[in-house]
């Protein structure tokens, strides 16, 4: 790893050992961008989370965050990340639990008394539902709101506002009204797989199946952010770790010289190498060796 | 409460009058409660408003007399849907939004969020920036110490340090306008590096600043309170935490390691250039309020030496990475070159793709452990960037610490917690 993020211990066999510690609840275990993701079925996570915690070897003491996160388009939309903390093995794990808007998840209030504001939290901000979980109000959000307004179907401008009213000498709640619309503008290239869909043509069929998706598919947002990436942060970072035995490419003198590898039948961009060939010699232009204003 | 010296309260089976049997309170056994001067338990609102509650936190405390029965912290006042408005904002454009989470040490939290770009970029940061964030992100620790230190002290009763360690909060904020052009606000570091470099005079400034201004006034407020009477009766075993409790309460930063824990991710995690500096970590034994008090004292103390490392060690170069892709270009070369003027158009319109990924990246705020869960699904916005606030943990633990205490604890325990709401609340 290039980037000078916080360093902790290698994950080594750590996520052998939590397949033999959880066993049957746990649905999938993978190292990504240098974290470990143990993906746990929601009827398992509290015997999960004691065995996190209290097998020799693993010793997460720590519960240091909740984090909800949604994606609309999946059938449990909901997936919450338990992140833990171990003092004596110094290492991180996140845990993924993933539900939807009716099953809840166990608590894990009787492990660690600090999820009891964490999953407050989720659940004002998600919707999300803890069983077990003794004092599950709102937190974050005002007192008497209505809606979860971190799940992506949620407007970013709310539903109501509130300003004080002269007539009435109070505060008052109002519906939304917006001076200007909330503008988004769309910046993407063109070129670089942004879907963009002609007026008229909204009911037409894609030709081809439906391109190949990327775990979190943005296609179904209520916004499209636009295009992803070629690659993940995994990929980038195991490509690293491959090219990082040999030499590191030196940092050219010319200011702007190519640094992406990214290959253009990827990005679809202009032909496959452009600079390769010398252009025709053109008897009008005189070369400047270089000097050219834009070098 | 004391007693009276040299009065003995004799037992009181002894007595002969019912009547002081009943006033003693003394209970016999066929009429158990017979003599019982029954107290109803009330229920005050401390804040929103109050101004030891360090912003906007609104306390509900059941109340047994003076002792605290129950409290109930309701939080959330000041949230402004920063979570939310990240994921309408392209990478480049959230990044001033963590200034305004905890607003009294702006740049530690530009930090996570900048390492945890990075980490799913990952993308080579160039020492000399590296430095420079260690260098403001321990300014920051200090000038944070400075707020909360003579908050604290002023919450319990004395004025004067207070004023003393505003002169040099005062101070900082002027070194960091001088590198950053704003003086809370900063939007200094970025993924990649930091912004701009910082002029020569700056960092002689501030290194003669740290050799005279700095030990003399903060040593002078402190020797005013650290062994003073009235200070100790008002911190000394008020919110006691034990190591146990630390941890399941998810503590981090001086909390913890007041309570004896020497956790500190500078040290056990480091990212920049924190594996190059020598600093030592404190911890306090009793885990009380006083602990977490001097706690931050010598924490001062280790960032002001840490800084002098930074100073003597800096190397010259560039201070943001040269991938085009990531960082724009200079304005000057933007004058010059086409394709720089592209690349900043680019970057300044659409922005940078983040590899798609997940990443949990945290640091060794003033606070505590600052986090960043950054969702990313490859395009130029985070999909979801959740917040791990250090207050939300502590103020939790504010139930347990409580209890039991009289109600003019309530003010030490909250300020020795080092809570500001712009992070708590999001």
């Amino acid at each position: 790893m290039r980037a000078p993020a916080p360093a902790y211990a290698a994950a080594g066999d750590t996520i052998a050992m939590a397949t033999r510690a959880i066993g049957a609840g746990l649905v999938d275990a993978v190292e990504l961008v240098g974290e470990v993701q143990l993906h746990v079925h929601r009827d398992a996570l509290v015997p999960a989370m004691i065995a996190l915690r209290d097998t020799p070897g693993l010793e997460y003491q720590q519960l240091m965050e909740i984090a909800g996160v949604d994606y609309p388009q999946r059938a449990e939309r909901f997936d919450v990340v338990y992140n833990l903390l171990s003092l004596t093995r110094n290492h991180r794990v996140q845990v993924h639990v993933a539900t939807d808007e009716e099953h809840p998840i166990p608590s894990v209030t009787g492990i660690w008394p600090v999820a009891g504001w964490l999953e407050r939290e989720v659940y004002d901000l998600y919707g999300v539902l803890f069983e077990g979980n003794k004092d599950l109000r709102r937190i974050l959000t005002d007192y008497g709101f209505r809606g979860h307004p971190l799940r992506k179907d949620f407007p970013m401008t709310g539903y109501t506002e509130l300003r004080y009213s002269e007539e009435e000498k109070r505060v008052v709640y109002q519906p939304v009204q917006l001076a200007q619309d909330f503008r988004t503008f769309d910046f993407l290239s063109p070129w670089e797989g942004a879907e963009y869909i002609l007026p008229g043509d909204e009911k037409a069929k894609p030709a081809s199946a439906a391109p190949a998706a990327a775990s979190p598919a943005p296609a179904a947002l209520p916004q499209d952010k636009g295009a992803p990436t070629p690659l993940s942060a995994d990929q980038v970072r195991k490509a690293d770790a491959e090219g990082s035995a040999k030499e590191a490419p030196k940092a050219s003198s010319e200011p702007y010289a190519k640094t992406t590898a990214d290959s253009t039948a990827d990005t679809g961009k202009g032909s496959a190498e452009p600079d390769a060939t010398p252009k025709p010699a053109d008897p009008d232009v005189i070369p400047t060796a270089g000097k050219g204003q834009n070098q | 409460m004391s007693h009276i010296p040299g009065v003995e309260v004799a037992p009181a089976t002894t007595t002969v009058d019912p009547y002081v049997d009943e006033l003693l309170g003394v209970q016999s056994p066929a009429h158990p409660t017979e003599g019982d001067v029954t107290i109803q338990n009330y229920t005050i609102n401390f804040g929103p408003q109050h101004p030891a509650a360090h912003g906007v936190l609104r306390l509900v405390l059941e109340l047994d007399g003076e002792i605290i029965e129950r409290v109930d912290p309701h939080v959330g006042l000041l949230h402004r849907g920063t979570e939310k408005l990240i994921e309408y904002k392209t990478y480049a454009q959230a990044l001033p939004y963590f200034d305004r989470l905890d607003y009294c040490s702006p740049m530690c939290m530009e930090h996570s969020y900048v390492l945890a770009v990075e980490k799913l970029l990952d993308i080579e940061v160039p020492l000399r920036a590296q430095y420079l964030r260690v260098f403001f992100a321990e300014l920051t620790r200090i000038s944070n110490h400075m707020l909360n230190l003579g908050s604290h002290v002023m919450d319990v009763g004395a004025m004067t340090p207070n004023l003393w360690l505003f002169e040099i909060r005062e101070d900082c904020l002027n070194f960091f306008e001088r590198a950053s052009g704003a003086r809370m606000h900063h939007n200094y570091m970025r993924p990649g590096g930091v912004h701009q470099d910082v002029p020569l005079k700056l960092l002689t400034d501030i290194a003669d600043w740290l050799d005279t201004r700095l030990p003399r006034l903060f040593e002078d407020a402190i020797s005013l309170v650290a062994d003073n009477r009235i200070f100790k009766q008002r911190n000394v075993d008020i919110a006691t935490v034990s190591r146990d409790d630390a941890i399941a309460w998810g503590f981090s930063g001086p909390m913890i390691r007041a309570a004896g824990i020497p956790w500190d991710l500078r040290k056990q995690q480091p990212y920049d250039v924190y594996a190059r500096m020598d600093f030592e970590v404190p911890v306090g034994t009793r885990g009380d309020c006083y602990d977490r008090f001097m706690v931050r004292v010598e924490e001062v103390r280790q960032s002001a030496r840490i800084m002098k490392q930074c100073l003597a060690e800096m190397p010259e170069g560039p201070i943001a990475s040269d991938d085009r892709k990531v960082v724009p270009p200079k304005r000057s070369e933007m004058k010059r070159s086409m394709e720089a003027l592209i690349h900043h158009f680019k970057l300044y319109t659409e922005g940078y793709h983040v590899p798609a990924g997940e990443v949990y990246v945290a640091t060794e705020s003033p606070k505590g452990e600052f986090g960043v869960f950054l969702v990313s699904d490859g395009t130029n916005k985070p999909y979801r960037c959740k917040i791990r606030p250090t207050a939300f943990s502590h103020l939790q633990a504010a139930d347990f610490m409580s209890r039991g205490h009289m109600l003019a604890d309530t003010t030490a325990i909250l300020g020795a917690m080092d809570i500001v709401f712009g992070e708590c609340d999001r």
